[in-house]
């Protein structure tokens, strides 16, 4: 049921028409920051201010929305936004992240890949990739007009040189069709290759800072790195302990007092989906499929 | 065994209804009313009006109400709603000169035109506890005087006329909007006093008291405070003329600051401007202040590298509002990055014990 006091997706259409010309002019330049007038919405900053307006603006009647955080539909705040999506757009939700047409994340790519046409919304804390190198704005500004990266590389040449390799293990900088340095948000570095050449749209949203950024569809995004230095996307090193799968992004899950733990997909729609398909964990049980 | 958790919803749902309940507090004792808050918690309402950018003393006083009397809540519930509203217009620019002041001090000249007017103030209260308040609010009538019809001109004039203050250079510019476009630094005076007028009143505070401190010293005399209502007029269209459409409290103050001159500017006073709804006297002051301290640059002073004087550093964590979504908000849940985390220490702590090792 829709709340009528507010208009379709809650901001105003005068809103959303500037927040479409920043995400267009983000596309057109990738991985560019685009300022925009970040409204106060009626949810903290920090909440995912950004991520939300972003979707608002993208939302149409007939889509379908999927709203995670930390990978998972089931998390409160997730179950918060995808709330007021329902509420002030009256959209169709699911967890299912193939039936999604608009998918709102926080700190995770699903696993299973997008496919044209789905778009992924990121909600983005600090969008600067080089705010903590340099805290004025100003100055990060100039230093992203003028391709001036060598700050970042000096970070990542230290980082090998004291701890043997580079110590970033989310919101690792990426560099967006051989031009903008960007922050890909928190997610952990084992997304990072899902980033590149993706066939969906990926915008990003950072309310509280005032910025919106794009990745358009097959675009190139390489991770930053040394010849002698390659990324590597890591992740524990176990297979999920419910589904098996050997190859997701694992939560560590502490379940007792004596220190044992077990590892589960932090995607909880691809979990969900492995069980149903008969794939069975080392502590996992059967189910019934469909449930 | 380990079970997913499910449930958010209704975990949501249960701590709402837990909030309100806990926000009635006992049902023994009688219930807040909105008008209450209005009347009697007058200064926490402007506070929230001020931060809040929206002048509506009664929506204030439903906010605190509704935000438990957290102010920095209320503040917010005021800002979202706020957003929502469709602009009609612009209105005229309210004329200080012509402010009903209830309270009017200098303290640069001892008597002056309009007089100095005290109004409800704590300044001269001892600060003892009124254990009488605990058991009767009752209080007899204050004395009042006939309405004066003396006009109450700015202090400042005094000084423009003789040349002795900056002059201040007019502009039916349209100042830019905050709320409508996001801020890009450098910016102009104007934005940057829209931005402190609804900073949050400890940040601007402190700013403002480190530039007593030392830390861009500013020499400030409070030239005049000013508190009262100032009618709001609308120039509107079809009529061709300008209507009253309300009129709204607020505290002005002006500082003179003294100003040996610099590289580019003559020795003269120079002036620090604040403006705030409501009666909001200390942040009046305070904004003059860090508003005087941000001007170092046009009056070709030194940076001295004092935080009030960073423009970037003051407007980009003035607003209480960001402030406190960014902060609270890590304790949201972050454990995929934290399982990164512990991977790269993990795998840190394990190459730090194969090298101590191998130099055994």
């Amino acid at each position: 049921m829709t709340d009528q006091a507010y208009n379709f997706a809650y901001l105003d259409e005068q809103t959303k028409r500037m927040i479409r010309r920043a995400i267009l002019k983000g596309i057109a330049v990738p991985g560019y920051q685009v300022p925009f007038a970040s409204r106060e919405m009626p949810m903290p900053y920090g909440w995912g201010t950004g991520g939300v307006q972003v979707t608002a603006a993208c939302l149409v009647p007939e889509d379908c929305l999927k709203v995670i955080d930390q990978g998972a539909d089931d998390t409160t705040n997730a179950v918060s936004i995808r709330k007021f999506f329902q509420r002030t757009a009256g959209v169709a939700v699911t967890e299912a992240t193939a039936d999604a047409s608009v998918i709102q994340t926080r700190h995770r790519i699903p696993e299973l890949p997008l496919r044209e046409g789905q778009i992924l919304v990121y909600q983005v804390p600090i969008p600067e990739p080089l705010r903590f190198l340099e805290p004025r704005e100003t100055e990060t500004r100039k230093m992203h007009s003028l391709e001036e990266y060598g700050l970042m590389h000096v970070k990542l040449y230290e980082d090998i040189a004291r701890h043997g390799q580079i110590a970033t293990s989310y919101a690792y900088p990426v560099k967006v069709e051989g031009r903008y340095v960007m922050d890909p948000s928190p997610i952990p570095k084992f997304d990072n290759p899902k980033l590149s050449g993706s066939a969906a749209l990926q915008l990003f949203g950072a309310g509280r800072e005032q910025r919106i950024y794009a990745v358009p569809p097959y675009t190139s995004v390489v991770s930053l790195d040394f010849e002698d230095h390659p990324f590597v996307a890591g992740k524990a090193p176990h297979d999920c302990d419910l589904c098996g799968a050997t190859d997701s992004y694992l939560d560590e899950v502490i379940v007792d007092d004596a220190g044992g733990r077990m590892f589960v997909c932090s995607d909880t729609d691809f979990c969900r989906g492995r069980k149903d398909a008969g794939h069975i964990g080392r502590l996992g049980v059967q189910t019934d499929g469909g449930a | 065994m380990y079970v997913a958790v499910k449930g958010g919803e209704r975990a949501i749902d249960n701590a709402h209804a837990f909030l309100a309940e806990d926000r009635r507090g006992d049902p023994q004792v009688a219930e807040l009313s909105v008008a209450q808050i209005r009347e009697q918690l007058r200064l926490a309402v402007n506070r929230v009006m001020a931060e809040g950018s929206l002048f509506d003393p009664d929506l204030a006083a439903l906010a605190i109400k509704q935000a438990r009397g957290d102010l920095i809540e209320a503040v917010f519930l005021i800002r979202a709603y706020r957003t929502t509203l469709p602009r009609l217009g612009a209105s005229n620019p309210v004329d200080t000169a012509q402010m009903a002041v209830v309270r009017r001090v200098s303290a640069t000249f001892k008597d002056l035109p309009g007089g100095q007017v005290l109004g409800p103030t704590f300044d001269y209260t001892h600060r003892l506890l009124d254990f009488k308040l605990a058991a009767d609010g009752q209080v007899p009538p204050a004395p009042t005087a006939p309405v004066s019809a003396e006009k109450v001109p700015h202090v400042t004039e005094f000084l423009n006329r003789d040349g002795l203050i900056e002059a201040e250079p007019q502009s039916d510019a349209v100042p830019p909007d905050l709320t409508r476009e996001p801020m890009e630094l450098p910016t102009s005076r104007a934005l940057r006093l829209q931005a402190i007028t609804r900073g949050d009143e400890g940040f601007i505070l402190s700013m403002a008291y480190s530039t007593q401190r030392g830390y861009g010293r500013t020499h400030a005399f409070v030239g005049e405070l000013r508190i009262g209502a100032v009618a709001v007029e609308m120039d509107i269209p079809e009529l061709g003329f300008s209507v009253e459409i309300g009129e709204i409290e607020l505290s002005e103050c002006e500082t003179v600051n003294q100003f040996k001159g610099s590289k580019t500017e003559p020795p003269q006073f120079t002036r620090g401007y604040g403006l705030v709804f409501g009666q909001s006297e200390r942040k009046a002051i305070a904004m003059s202040l860090v508003d005087r301290a941000l001007r170092w640059k046009e009056l070709g002073e030194d940076n001295i590298g004092a935080p009030a004087q960073d423009e970037e550093f003051v407007l980009m964590h003035a607003d209480n509002i960001q402030a406190t979504g960014f902060l609270e908000h890590i304790k949201l849940p972050h454990y995929v990055d934290f399982q990164a985390e512990l991977e790269l220490v993990r795998r840190l702590r394990a190459d730090a014990a194969t090298m101590q090792e191998a130099a055994k």
